[in-house]
């Protein structure tokens, strides 16, 4: 905060015409791009979360922390040795081979459907913790559906499908019902919402119906095969590559919904309310339908992350099948500034740090949970990018700014 | 408020306020109609209530013995006529009290079903609620702190969880002297949690006030991180140091003459530190709100900060200040679930209790009494869960847990009016010109 009352000529940038490329970018997408500080500011956002995540590893070795005061210049090679092993490792994971680019994807697959989920709620000014649930929901739906009923693959597929979009789409509506009709907020709503879905999975992996006949942990029936997601590298023969049609299916919802948002009337609305509700509700917009809808299709993206993971990867339910999805879909919208192509990137991204994670863990001892530190920082210096320009001395364009609202109305 | 102008809000009454008393009295004929159907018709025996433990002084204290099905005729036929009386004249102000005395008429011709031919220990999983209460209800007070202020704080979660890793950490590693009858590790274990929930709040503090980040956004961020960190060194740390990860715990104390009381005495009276400093906080916080210079302040900067501003109140400082006091009191009821229970940190071991004591605020309407009593609330549904149990009932464990969600969602939803926030809550404040 200065003390001076800021002067009167414009603090932006000059006023030139944007170049017609970059004018022919913003048609597109929607969005007014500034290249540079499009890219620097996540580019510097996930290189000081890496540096962070660097000092909380050596931080926390114990035998480097002894060596300190006997041999510093040791210690400080041992703190070079650490890093540079774990990044390593965390790279070759993420993109050293095509296995470790088939897990990338994989992992990639469910944040893109939930990233979206969060980020069409952003759009619309609505904050949506609820992906955990509604992708539950959504893949106890899917797991149903594949392995109660058997027909064609070019049915079944679509129809599991379906039901994943049916069930994350209702558990989403329910909280926009209840924001539209009683303005409970979605945050309190869509939390409850998550332990609920999570309850409900519990208890349906012990039913008879649900759980598979010979064992007694939680585990249901295996899909039947008709409605399995194709793999993608089957024709190369090599098992292990587990990549499968679902990151297309992710890439195609993505289109759809930049489609929705920024082609399409209900899209336009959705924008107006995210903005200004009263302005939206004056102009015309039912802001309470708004509201059910962008939540009934944002659970729905989300259903699809539980649907495609169930289809593609464990092809059955079971406890714990959610991970954390939910919560890093979070991170996931803001880091792609709330747009289907950003989240798209976004997610590869963290894909790349979950699968180069586990090797990483794997390789040197580091726990995964590092990943989840380095996600939180990356999040925090996007959201206020003050941090960066006061760390790097550069200019960057303003934060998110208040993307959601208080309890009430 | 002056008199005069309570008596025009009870006078007036609001379509919304008429359609939410309808379904309240509904409600009571519907709960009457299960109770009668559920838990009266077919049910045999009686249901045997321990009021005593058998450490206790007066342990030869008489068991409350109730017939079973009789009872739920009984609940039953209160609840018709209450939702008769609701329907026809309605309570007025005394609506929320008729509330929660039904709902608890309910709950326990419920329980006194699933104990019929059987005998379960009342006192005992009255004890446990409390104990259960405990973090939520000092997060829900941390929540109050900051949201009088217009902090909104979604970070409980990660201040709880902090405290608890910190609170096992710096226990186990203190040694494990008496002082004065005072562990010292223990009270080392607390100070570092309160230490650590209060740089959390820092950071949240720092980002919401200086930079403005969105509020909900910085605690969502706070809490991945904390989540994310603890569960780090657990596995790094603690994992491998297993003499780290066994703090010693609070012993319960008891306070003399009241702990011999019966039932009271064994609920509320002879527990640890944790729960006393919980009550104590909730009188001193309602006081301190609504009596002080502090509270008048603190009120004014949540409602209207620019008005406070006017008047000369640093809105930054006692923004900052209280959300400080908030990350200490989440600290402290972090450190309860280690050093206050059970002496050990496991990965992600607050699962959610932040959110349900967010939740408890909102229930609580802002108000420290009525956040406590929403942990209350919360911890009686997580004491019966565990219990029954015990008493083996037919319904599926999975859809009691649920029940306290459910609750919320419904609360929430204004089944108990309409909560008012602090008017500015989660809008950053710029002082103009400044």
């Amino acid at each position: 905060m200065t003390d001076q009352i800021p002067p009167l000529e414009p603090t932006k940038d000059n006023g030139d015409e944007p170049s017609d490329s970059r004018r022919f970018f913003e048609d597109i997408t929607g969005i007014n791009v500034d290249w540079r500080t499009a890219l620097m500011v996540p580019f510097l956002a996930i290189l000081s979360a890496l540096i962070v995540g660097a000092f909380v590893m050596v931080m926390t070795d114990i035998d480097i922390l002894k060596k300190w005061p006997k041999n510093p210049g040791g210690a400080a090679a041992d703190s070079w040795d650490l890093i540079y092993s774990a990044y390593q490792a965390l790279a070759k994971g993420a993109f050293g081979s095509v296995g470790a680019w088939s897990e990338t994807v994989i992992a990639a697959t469910p944040l893109v459907f939930a990233g979206l989920a969060v980020a069409i709620g952003f759009r619309a000014g609505l904050f949506n913790i609820g992906g955990q649930g509604q992708l539950i929901m959504g893949g106890m739906l899917a797991t149903i559906v594949g392995f109660q009923f058997a027909s064609p693959s070019f049915i079944h597929i679509p129809l599991a499908l379906f039901a994943g979009v049916l069930g994350g789409a209702i558990w989403g509506g329910i909280p926009g019902i209840l924001r539209a009709r009683t303005g409970a907020h979605e945050v309190i709503t869509t939390i409850m919402m998550n332990f609920i879905a999570l309850f409900l999975m519990n208890w349906a992996l012990k039913t008879s119906f649900v759980r598979v006949e010979d064992r007694i942990d939680p585990l249901s029936k295996v899909i039947e095969t008709s409605a399995k997601l194709p793999r993608l590298l089957a024709w190369l023969d090599r098992p292990e590559l587990r990549i499968h049609a679902g990151f297309l299916v992710a890439l195609l919802v993505a289109g759809v919904i930049w489609w929705l948002l920024f082609r399409s009337t209900i899209g336009y609305e959705f924008r107006a309310t995210g903005f200004n509700p009263d302005a939206a509700r004056y102009a015309g917009i039912n802001v309470n339908r708004t509201y059910v809808m962008v939540m009934a299709v944002a659970g729905a993206a989300a259903g699809l992350a539980g649907a495609s993971e169930v289809m593609g990867l464990h092809h059955r339910l079971f406890s714990g099948f959610q991970g954390t999805i939910g919560f890093d879909a979070i991170a996931l919208a803001l880091l792609g500034r709330s747009h289907p192509a950003g989240v798209v990137a976004a997610s590869l991204l963290f894909g790349a740090l979950k699968a180069g994670g586990r090797q990483m863990q794997a390789a040197t001892d580091i726990p995964i949970d590092l990943i989840l530190v380095v996600q939180a920082l990356v999040i925090i210096f996007i959201a206020a990018p003050a941090l960066i320009r006061a760390i790097y001395r550069v200019r960057t364009g303003e934060g998110t700014g208040v993307v959601t609202r208080g309890w009430s109305t | 408020m002056t008199a005069t102008a309570v008596a025009i809000e009870t006078v007036d009454v609001t379509p919304a306020e008429l359609r939410r008393s309808r379904i309240i009295g509904f409600s009571y004929i519907v709960m009457a109609i299960l109770v009668l159907w559920l838990f009266g018709l077919g049910t045999e025996g009686d249901a045997r209530f321990g009021l005593a433990q058998p450490t206790e002084r007066f342990a030869d204290f008489p068991d409350l013995v109730l017939p079973a099905a009789p009872f739920a005729y009984g609940v039953a036929i209160v609840l018709a006529f209450l939702g008769g009386a609701q329907l026809m004249r309605g309570f007025g102000k005394w609506t929320n009290i008729i509330l929660g005395i039904a709902l608890l008429l309910f709950v326990f011709a419920f329980l006194t079903w699933a104990t019929a031919g059987k005998s379960f220990s009342l006192v005992g999983m009255l004890r446990e609620t409390v104990l259960r209460a405990v973090p939520i209800g000092l997060g829900a007070l941390s929540g109050v702190l900051c949201e009088r202020v217009a902090v909104i704080n979604i970070a409980i979660e990660g201040m709880l969880l902090t405290g608890a890793f910190t609170g096992a950490l710096v226990g186990s590693a203190a040694r494990n002297v008496e002082v004065g009858g005072l562990n010292i590790a223990v009270i080392l274990g607390i100070g570092v949690a309160i230490i650590a929930g209060a740089l959390l709040a820092l950071a949240l503090a720092v980002l919401a006030i200086k930079y403005r980040v969105d509020q909900i956004i910085v605690g969502v961020v706070i809490n991945i991180f904390a989540v994310g960190l603890t569960g780090f060194m657990a596995v790094r740390v603690l994992a491998n140091n297993e003499h780290l990860n066994s703090t010693s715990t609070a012993k319960p104390i008891g306070i003399p003459l009241l702990e011999d009381i019966p039932v009271l005495g064994t609920v509320f009276f002879r527990q640890n530190i944790f729960v006393y400093v919980m009550f104590a906080l909730t009188a001193l916080l309602t006081f301190g709100l609504f009596r002080t210079r502090w509270g008048l302040r603190s009120r004014a900067v949540g409602e209207h900060p620019r008005a406070a501003d006017t008047l000369g109140v640093r809105v930054y400082r006692l923004r900052y200040l209280n959300v400080m006091l908030g990350g200490m009191v989440a600290g402290f009821g972090g450190a309860y679930l280690t050093v206050g229970a059970v002496g050990r940190f496991d990965d992600n071991m607050t699962s959610g209790r932040g959110f349900i004591a967010l939740a408890a605020m909102i229930f609580g309407r802002w108000h420290p009494v009525g956040a406590v009593s929403g942990a209350l609330v919360f911890g009686f549904a997580e004491a019966m869960r565990t219990k029954l149990a015990i008493l083996g009932t037919n319904i599926p464990s999975e859809f009691l847990a649920m029940t306290p969600y459910v609750v919320t969602i419904i609360v929430v939803a204004g089944l108990v009016g309409k909560a008012r926030p602090p008017a500015a809550d989660g809008q950053p404040y710029i002082k103009e010109g400044g």
